[in-house]
């Protein structure tokens, strides 16, 4: 089980902070695209960042359950 | 979070940045660089009603405290405090602020202009604007108009 955190506009699309997605191991590019693809936000998806377990992960990362993986949108702080 | 050469702070209260400059003040130094960001009304003829921030709490705070780090590997003899708030903000409160104190001025001001612009690259922050005829995610800050985004094109 890997439970995603979804900010700012990911978040509102989706309508949820927290989902839970039911997988062993799965790499950064394919969860992407599976929620792409259930959510219809391939264009908020091509344009994020993903963390795991708080750190920053390039798209071959592979995930395992239990981790927390983030979408992180482009950032605007400051 | 932090340690003696750094703190970093992601808080919904308004903040005191006479404390972030207290948090750098020290006999070693000559100099504090501060920098303030605050919530502007007017984005070209845009008028913004008020702010909303969101952040990965616990990612942004770590990313602050590695933006510290990295200052601290270019400047040791730096301290560092950011402190930068989430939630509704009005026009003109302060978003976020940055004091870098140093021995001398000259490695101040470029820590402190540094540690902004890798805040607006790599911390889990962002701002929605809310303006009279709706609102908008900030991504990139692409509503307003950067010379900085355009000398990186170059």
């Amino acid at each position: 089980m890997i439970e995603v955190l979804l900010f700012a506009q990911l978040q509102e699309e989706v309508g949820s902070s927290r989902v839970t997605f039911q997988s062993d191991q799965i790499s950064v590019a394919e969860l992407k695209r599976k929620f792409a693809e259930r959510y219809n936000i391939e264009h908020l998806l091509e344009e994020a960042m993903v963390a795991i377990n708080e750190e920053y992960a390039e798209d071959l990362t592979i995930i395992s359950s239990g981790d927390t993986v983030a979408f992180i949108p482009p950032v605007s702080g400051g | 979070m932090g340690d003696d050469m750094f703190r970093v702070l992601i808080t919904e209260k308004p903040i005191k940045v006479d404390q972030c400059i207290h948090h750098v003040v020290r006999p070693e130094a000559g100099a504090v660089a501060t920098f303030i960001g605050i919530a502007r009304e007017f984005t070209n003829d845009k008028r913004t009603l008020f702010l909303q921030y969101d952040a990965y709490i616990p990612m942004a705070e770590k990313q602050l405290a590695r933006i510290s780090e990295e200052i601290l590997a270019e400047w040791p003899e730096a301290n560092v405090s950011i402190a930068h708030r989430i939630g509704r903000l009005e026009i003109s409160d302060v978003a976020v602020a940055i004091a870098v104190s140093t021995p001398h001025r000259d490695a101040a001001f470029k820590a402190c202009r540094y540690a902004i612009e890798r805040i607006k690259e790599i911390v889990p922050i962002w701002k929605k604007e809310h303006w009279e005829d709706g609102s908008k995610w900030l991504g990139n800050q692409q509503e307003t108009i950067s010379y900085e985004e355009v000398l990186e094109d170059d």
